[in-house]
Order: C-alpha cells, then sequence, then structure tokens
C-alpha cells in the first residue's frame, strides 16, 4: 500500500495551485502605459495628482484603460501605443507647464494586463533582464582620490575664510596633493590658528612644520573623515545621477551602489544611449576663482602659458568667445554652495543666463571675496569631464550679498537650459568614469526571449515523449512532475522578482534537462526492484526510499556549483547562478514529492496489483 | 521497451588501463593546444568594446573593416554573426582615448559605409554594445577562478564527509579533467570563451560529479549488501547496475542541451556546445575513469563496516 497521509497531499495540492497562480501574471502579456513619478521632494504623488491626470486625459478625450496609484507614481494603462504617446504629452503639458524646471517626470512604460486581483496579491510576471527587454546597463567607477582632492580644495576656501573671522594673518593657504598647507609669519599666530582650527575643524588633522623661514601648518583629512567623504561621495552620486536620470523620463531606472566605490545603473528601455551616456557622464560643477589679472595682462607670460608654462599657482584658459587668461588654482566657491540653478535673461542686455543661488556659507564667502576685491575679475569655471572652461569672467563692481549670483555670457538658451539643469542636478562629488557598458536593441530582446523559449520547449517535448514511450505511465508521472518543476520554478522567479536574462532562460532548460535525472533514477530502481521479483507495492515504495539518497548526493554536488556561481558570478553568470539554484531546489520537491504523489494516487490505493506500467521489465534468463 | 538487458556485469575493470590512458592522452592534449593557442577570451575578460549590427542587407565586411581603419581604429574584428545580415565588431582596448566612447564612434564609422561607399546605404541598427573596462576584466578572470576554486573544494569536502576521502580525490581528478578537456576544445577550435560558457563548465563540473555520485553510491550498498566480491566486481557490478540510467539521463539532458543549440541562437552556441562536450566526457570520465582510479587507490569492503563496529564497541 502507497498512500501519503493528507497533509502531504495537501502540501503537493496546496503547492500546485500556488505555483499556477503565481505563474499566471507571466501569460497575461503588458499594455503600453504612462508612468508619472515625482521629481521635487515637495510635490508628492497622490490622490490629488491622481484626479488631476484624470481630468487631464478627459479634457484630451483619451480614455484610460486604467490608473493605479502606487507608492512613488501613478501609473495609466492605455489601449493602445498611439494613444500611450498622446496621453503623455498632454500629461506632460499639464504637469509641467515650463518644460526646464520639471516637477514629474513622465514616462513611457508597460505595466502587467493580468487582472487586479492577480496584482493585489503581489502576483506579477517575472522581471526581465535587459537583455531580454533592451535598454542601457552601465557601470560606474567612483575615483575617491578625486572626492578627497574636491573635499580639500572647499577646504581650502573654508580655512580662509575662517582665518579672515578671527583676523588671523596667514600669508596663502594651497593644497598640495593630499593637503592643505597654510603659511604663517611667526610662530604666535600659528599657535593661535592650531588653537581655533582644532575646535573648528573636527576632521582635520593639523601638524606644525617648517620650510627654511616658513612656518606652516599642514593639514590632512583623518582617516575616519576620509571613509565618510568616500561613503558620502558615492551616496551624493547616487543622488545626483537619480536626479538626472528623473530628467531624462525613465521608467523604473535602477541605481544601486556596487562594492565599495562602484554604482550600477540600468535603463530599461532606453534606445538612445548617446543621450543618455552623455546626461551621466557629464560630471559638471561649478568654481568660483579668481582671475590673476596682472599676469593676464602680460603678453609674454600668457604665451608661455599658451604653450603650457602658466605662471606657478595659476591656469591657462580661454574665455568662452574671448581672450586667453589666467586664473588662479585657489578655489573661492564650489558648486557644493548652490542651492539652485535656472536658466533666465539678464534683466539689461536680454542676453540668456543662468541666475544661481548659494546656501548661507556660501553667500557669506561670496560677499566677503566682492568685497575685497571690486575691479578685479572673477572667473566663473564649468567643469566637465575633468576639462575645466571659464564661462564668463566678469568685472567686479560692487560689494554682491545676498547669494545671488548671476551667470551670463554668450551663452545659446539652449546652452543656458542645459547649464542650469546640470548644476540643479546637482553636481557629482566625486568625478566618475564608466567602466562596463550593456545596450541592448529592443528587437535583439524580443529576439533572444523567442530563442531562449523555443528552446526549451522543444527540448522539454522531446524529453516528454522520450520519458513517455521509455517508462509508459511512469513516464508519464515523470513529465508531470518535470512539468510541476518548471511552474514551480517560474511562479518562484516570478515572486521573487528575481531578474531573468538570457543565460537564466539557458538555465531553466538546463535545469529541467538535469532535474528529470532524478525520475529516472526512481524509475530504474523500481524496475530493477521489479527485477528481482518484489511486489510492485513493494516495488515502488523501495524504488522511491533507494532513490532519495542518491538523489540527495547529487542535488547537492549540483547546488555547491550553483552557489559557488552564486557568490562570485556578476552580469550574466549571477542570472544563471541564481535560477539554476532555484531550479535545483524545486527539482529536488516535485521530482520526489510530487511524482510520488501522483503514483499513490494511481496505484497506492490497489490491494492486489498484479503489474504496473512502467515499460517492459526485462529479466536475465527468461 | 528496455535498451540495456545486460545478463552478467561487464568487466568494466578489466580495460581500466585502457580507459585511463585514453583519458591522459586526450587530457595532455587539450592542456598542448591550451598553453600553445590559449582561449579565445570574449571582451568581459579582455576589455574591450563589442558592437552587434543588425543590417536590412548584407553588408560588405571588407568596406567595413576599412572604413574603420580609415577612422583609427586598428586591430578590430569585423564578423558576421549567426546570419550574413548580422555584423560583430570587436575594438580591444586602446590606451588613452576615451574607451566608453569607441561605441558612438563605430556607430559614425559604419553611417559613413552606408554614404560613402558604393555599398548603398543600407540601414543598421545598433542591436547591442558592450564595453567592459580594463578592470573589470581582470576581475571577471578572478573570481572565475576563485569559483572554480570553491566548487572543487566544496565538492570535495562533501564527498570526503558522505563517502570516503578516495572517492572525493577520485572524483574531482576525474571531473577536473572534464573541464581541462572543454577549455582544450575551445582552444582548438578557438571557439569565444565567454562568461555563459564559464557557467556552463561550472554548472558541467557540478553536473559530471553528480554521475561519479550515482556509481559511488551504487558501490557502497553493493560492498555492504554483498560479501565475498572483489573490488573489481563490485565497481563493475556498480557501474553495470547504473548504466541504464546514466545513458538515459544524459542523454535527457543531451535533447535539451541539442534544442538549445538548434534553436538558441549564437548568443546560446557556445553556451550548449560547452555543455555538449562536457555531458559527453562527463559519462566517460565519471564512470571509467574516475571508478579505475578509486580501485587503484585502494578501497575496500572494510572502509565502509568498520564505523559501525567501533560505534557497537563504544556503546558496549
Amino acid at each position: 500500500m502507497n498512500r501519503y497521509p493528507l497533509w502531504k497531499n495537501a502540501t503537493v495540492l496546496i503547492a500546485l495551485v500556488l505555483g499556477l497562480l503565481y505563474t499566471l501574471p507571466n501569460f497575461f502579456g503588458e499594455a503600453p502605459a504612462v508612468q508619472v513619478a515625482s521629481v521635487k521632494s515637495t510635490h508628492k504623488v497622490d490622490a490629488k495628482l491622481m484626479a488631476q491626470v484624470e481630468e487631464v486625459l478627459k479634457s484630451a478625450s483619451i480614455t484610460p484603460q486604467g490608473i493605479v496609484l502606487d507608492l512613488t507614481s501613478i501609473r495609466v494603462r492605455l489601449a493602445d501605443t498611439d494613444s500611450q504617446i498622446k496621453a503623455k504629452d498632454v500629461i506632460e503639458k499639464a504637469l509641467n507647464p515650463v518644460a526646464a524646471d520639471a516637477s514629474y517626470s513622465v514616462a513611457l512604460n508597460l505595466v502587467s494586463d493580468s487582472p487586479n486581483w492577480l496584482t493585489g496579491m503581489h502576483a506579477l510576471p517575472m522581471y526581465l533582464g535587459l537583455d531580454l527587454r533592451g535598454g542601457v546597463h552601465f557601470l560606474l567607477q567612483v575615483d575617491m582620490k578625486g572626492a578627497l582632492t574636491k573635499r580639500l580644495d572647499s577646504t581650502g576656501a573654508d580655512l580662509r575664510s575662517l582665518l579672515r573671522d578671527k583676523n588671523i594673518r596667514h600669508s596663502g593657504i594651497t593644497r598640495d596633493g593630499q593637503s592643505v598647507t597654510i603659511r604663517f609669519r611667526d610662530a604666535e599666530t600659528r599657535e593661535k590658528a592650531l588653537v581655533y582650527l582644532i575646535d573648528n575643524q573636527p576632521d582635520l588633522q593639523l601638524v606644525e612644520a617648517q620650510d627654511g623661514e616658513n612656518l606652516k601648518l599642514v593639514a590632512t583629512l583623518k582617516p575616519e573623515a576620509q571613509k565618510r567623504i568616500q561613503a558620502f561621495a558615492v551616496k551624493q552620486n547616487i543622488t545626483t545621477l537619480h536626479n538626472r536620470i528623473n530628467e531624462l523620463g525613465v521608467a523604473e531606472p535602477v541605481i544601486q551602489q556596487q562594492g565599495a566605490d562602484r554604482i550600477v545603473v540600468q535603463l530599461p528601455g532606453v534606445q538612445d544611449t548617446a543621450k543618455a551616456k552623455d546626461i551621466l557622464g557629464r560630471t559638471a560643477t561649478l568654481e568660483v576663482r579668481m582671475v590673476d589679472d596682472e599676469a593676464s595682462a602680460n603678453p609674454d607670460i600668457i604665451e608661455r602659458a599658451a604653450r603650457g608654462q602658466p605662471p606657478p599657482g595659476t591656469e591657462y584658459f580661454v574665455e568662452r568667445g574671448g581672450s586667453p587668461l589666467l586664473v588662479k588654482k585657489q578655489v573661492v566657491l564650489t558648486g557644493e554652495r548652490l542651492t539652485d540653478a535656472q536658466p533666465g535673461f539678464d534683466s539689461q542686455t536680454q542676453e540668456p543666463a543662468v541666475h544661481l543661488s548659494l546656501d548661507s556659507a556660501g553667500a557669506r564667502i561670496f560677499k566677503d571675496v566682492t568685497r575685497e576685491s571690486v575691479g578685479k575679475r572673477m572667473a566663473i569655471v564649468l567643469i566637465e569631464k575633468g576639462k575645466g572652461e571659464v564661462v564668463t569672467a566678469p568685472v567686479i563692481r560692487t560689494e554682491i550679498g545676498g547669494g545671488r549670483v548671476q551667470i551670463s555670457g554668450r551663452m545659446s538658451t539652449v546652452e543656458a537650459n542645459d547649464v542650469a539643469l546640470l548644476l540643479r542636478a546637482g553636481s557629482l562629488a566625486a568625478p566618475m568614469e564608466i567602466i562596463e557598458e550593456r545596450t541592448v536593441g529592443p528587437s535583439l530582446g524580443a529576439d533572444n526571449i523567442a530563442k531562449g523559449f523555443s528552446s526549451t520547449q522543444w527540448g522539454f517535448i522531446a524529453i516528454a515523449v522520450f520519458m513517455s514511450a521509455y517508462y509508459l505511465l511512469f513516464g508519464v508521472v515523470s513529465v508531470f512532475a518535470l512539468s510541476a518543476n518548471l511552474l514551480f520554478l517560474i511562479a518562484l522567479l516570478s515572486l521573487l522578482q528575481a531578474t531573468l536574462t538570457l543565460p537564466g532562460i539557458a538555465a531553466v532548460a538546463l535545469t529541467l534537462g538535469m532535474a528529470i535525472d532524478a525520475n529516472v533514477l526512481i524509475n530504474e530502481r523500481i524496475r530493477e526492484e521489479l527485477r528481482g521479483g518484489n511486489s510492485p507495492q513493494a516495488a515502488i515504495t523501495a524504488g522511491y526510499e533507494r532513490a532519495w539518497a542518491t538523489i540527495l548526493d547529487s542535488n547537492i554536488t549540483t547546488l555547491i556549483a550553483g552557489v559557488a556561481l552564486l557568490i562570485f558570478g556578476s552580469g550574466p553568470v549571477r542570472g544563471f547562478a541564481v535560477v539554476h539554484c532555484l531550479g535545483i531546489l524545486t527539482s529536488i520537491f516535485s521530482s520526489v514529492v510530487v511524482s510520488r504523489a501522483l503514483v499513490n494516487l494511481i496505484y497506492g490505493s490497489r490491494r492486489k496489483l498484479a503489474s504496473v506500467s512502467i515499460g517492459q521489465v526485462w529479466k536475465p534468463g527468461v | 521497451m528496455e535498451f540495456f538487458r545486460i545478463r552478467k556485469d561487464i568487466p568494466f575493470m578489466r580495460h581500466a588501463l585502457v580507459f585511463n590512458v585514453i583519458s591522459l592522452i586526450t587530457f595532455l592534449l587539450a592542456v598542448f593546444f591550451l598553453a600553445s593557442r590559449g582561449l579565445h577570451l570574449s571582451v568581459e575578460f579582455t576589455g574591450g568594446t563589442l558592437i552587434e549590427v543588425g543590417y536590412s542587407q548584407a553588408p560588405d565586411l571588407q568596406q567595413i573593416r576599412k572604413q574603420l581603419e580609415v577612422d583609427g581604429f586598428t586591430d578590430t574584428q569585423v564578423q558576421n554573426f549567426g546570419s550574413s545580415r548580422d555584423v560583430l565588431i570587436r575594438v580591444p582596448l586602446s590606451k588613452g582615448a576615451e574607451s566608453s566612447k569607441v561605441g558612438d564612434q563605430v556607430r559614425a564609422s559604419l553611417e559613413k559605409v552606408g554614404t560613402g561607399g558604393t555599398v548603398s546605404g543600407t540601414a543598421f541598427e545598433l542591436k547591442r554594445v558592450e564595453f567592459v573596462g580594463p578592470q573589470v576584466g581582470k576581475e571577471l578572470a578572478e573570481d572565475g577562478a576563485l569559483a572554480l576554486l570553491l566548487v572543487v573544494i566544496g565538492i570535495m569536502l562533501y564527498l570526503a564527509m558522505r563517502f570516503e576521502w578516495r572517492f572525493a580525490l577520485s572524483a574531482i581528478i576525474a571531473n577536473m579533467h572534464d573541464v581541462v578537456i572543454i577549455l582544450g576544445f575551445f582552444a582548438f577550435f578557438q571557439w569565444e570563451f565567454s562568461l555563459p560558457v564559464l557557467a556552463a563548465v561550472l554548472a558541467v563540473l557540478g553536473y559530471s560529479v553528480n554521475e561519479s555520485v550515482v556509481v559511488f553510491d551504487r558501490v557502497r550498498e553493493t560492498f555492504k549488501k554483498r560479501r565475498g566480491m572483489t573490488t573489481p566486481e563490485v565497481l563493475n557490478h556498480a557501474i553495470t547496475s547504473t548504466i541504464s540510467r546514466t545513458i538515459i539521463t544524459h542523454g535527457s539532458t543531451q535533447m535539451m542541451v541539442t534544442s538549445m543549440l538548434i534553436f538558441g541562437g549564437p548568443a546560446l552556441h557556445y553556451f550548449a556546445l560547452a555543455l555538449t562536450i562536457g555531458i559527453l566526457f562527463g559519462i566517460y570520465s565519471s564512470v571509467l575513469v574516475a571508478s579505475p582510479l578509486v580501485m587503484w587507490m585502494g578501497v575496500s569492503r572494510e572502509q565502509f563496516i568498520q564505523p559501525k563496529v567501533e560505534k557497537q564497541e563504544a556503546v558496549v
């Protein structure tokens, strides 16, 4: 007698029903949709906005198939791609009246077409990787040394302003590599400065030094401060990337930290990679520095500087559309002090301009500097991809207070918009470099799905035909177990929302091909027991029991390989490993428990079982 | 149906030496080709840029090559991928230049081919661009080696625990030699060794250890159940009684892999190829190489009986 207790049968049944439910969303396909998300923290996505979106669509006589509000976005489901594009345009126009100052990102997206009750129980379709749906993947490396250098530059400016406030006279502050040097004329002042700075700059390690006549204080960043700054740099960069990508209008972007100093960016569905890369890669930061007027007026020095030998402490630049000039390396103000940047026009000349707002510390520094340097020139340097450009170098006419600054100087309206966007989206705390890029077109993605699917399909059919022919009813049971395995695997992948990639589909196929091993082992064992003269019922029991140890051993060794791939794999290998490991786990359950339940159901209750349908059992010597 | 009607245990162990010599020769050949030709590593490992372009009509590869050369891309590989309308372009890493821009530059270059050359402007689409920086490639290679090491150690520990160190050692020797042979094939034919292929190789390692486990399981069982059989006889019996399962299982897996080879397209081609070689050699080595190794290492009945006796004594 082979019967399962009720709870075991119930477990199998429940597992099958759950598997079916969570696999279901994958069959419904996807519908075109428009996704609205907030770009600014002050603008919330709520029911009010949803009502507004509804209203807008109504007035444009577009009937949405459904509008869903979740924590961060509103998704409007539409009948076809034409109305999708139309809907996007009208929503965009209504929500963002000023294109340059968008509060919401409005993006085209696809949403699952499955009924709401399925979505309500978190039954979602599998999450497709970029190689299946098309899009761009970037791996960015954050330059940690650059983060420290940048911090030291702004520290230099802070020190200058601090010492000035306390009336401590110094004879120069410069950054040399990874340290800032403050020079003093006498030891007394240095002592005073040291005491004051230790209290006010807890991040700095201050060491007294002497260089001939000169008394110096050398400031370096403490190791723990370095660590903090670097961690902050990565976070800040991620935030900045978020802002920039929001302005690109991408649905469901992925921006994640990977390891200590790397950031992964995935933009599904983005086709214009050049634009995406441009926006991501642009590391625009702003620096305000003073122009060395004396040297710039000297043609000899300028000529030498143009050949790459500028006087020490200065850098050679050519003003946008203007003359060459020498700018001091000392940074007065960095982009970190910016709170806002808006494109606009100069109130007097009507030239396109960018209006900047500074925070309180920035405003104070700016006021001090402009007061002390009336009549001198100030250079506004925009640094992109490590290359600086002097946007404008106006003469300071009067002290500028209040922290409102305007940059104007031979910019077109488009350029003003771009500069404002880049500055507003936040500067990167450290330069970044793209170290890996993967772009997949949508046609290739669809192609990959089709190929992966048909390989699995035909392989499965071949195995099913063979098993049924060779083991007859037991073969059919094995095929049922294998289908259950596929069902569980897809349900699990959908439930976990693990990323399915092409290697992942290959792993599904391979796992199925390997999972049949357990059933072959069981069926062979049963045949062998029958050959040995056991009764059918005893043979079934013994077959399952004896095969179990072997199945466990062999699956564990396969699992070891899978886990190793999971730990060390990245990218495509990881996609393979996730599916492979999950598949091994589901296959143990389905090939042993599910198939046994079915066999029990068929044969278990028959007292006098003369034979079982497992194909011909050949006995030697007969 | 019953394919295998075997009356007596097949005396595999009588030919143990022959099997091992065959496998040793294959192994040495693989090592030789690996050393002399090396692996044709994909962009993922070497770093560089890979661009897949789909044309509406079959383009003239020679012209594409020429145009790329004119635009300063030396040492690029241009070849068909899958069909005559799909072109794969590989650009190695170049020092100094902004390597992440290569994709865009190549696109610009390809556009020129369409307009300036004799080929009438055929429309093309960038299907895929992959750029990998030098540091990533190096890491991937290191991670791959580490993963292999972890698999080997993990499997050996498990087998040593479940069975005996002799089984662990011979299974790992037999299956590592599979891995080397797969790599040898890739070196000999200069097939591209990419990350999915690496995944396939490691999966094969886990899979063919499977095979040894099934045979060893039988060996253990036979040692315990039947007295009076010599070690070679036990091994012969174990192999013979599992051979039917071995062939059917591998046949089924191979059906799936063959389907991948036929329907999977170029993206899965080498992956499926590595699996095919792995499965074929896996059967051979895990059965006909691992078992003789166990025998020569001196496996015997006592190793499976002793622990039980000790336990009883301890209780008494």
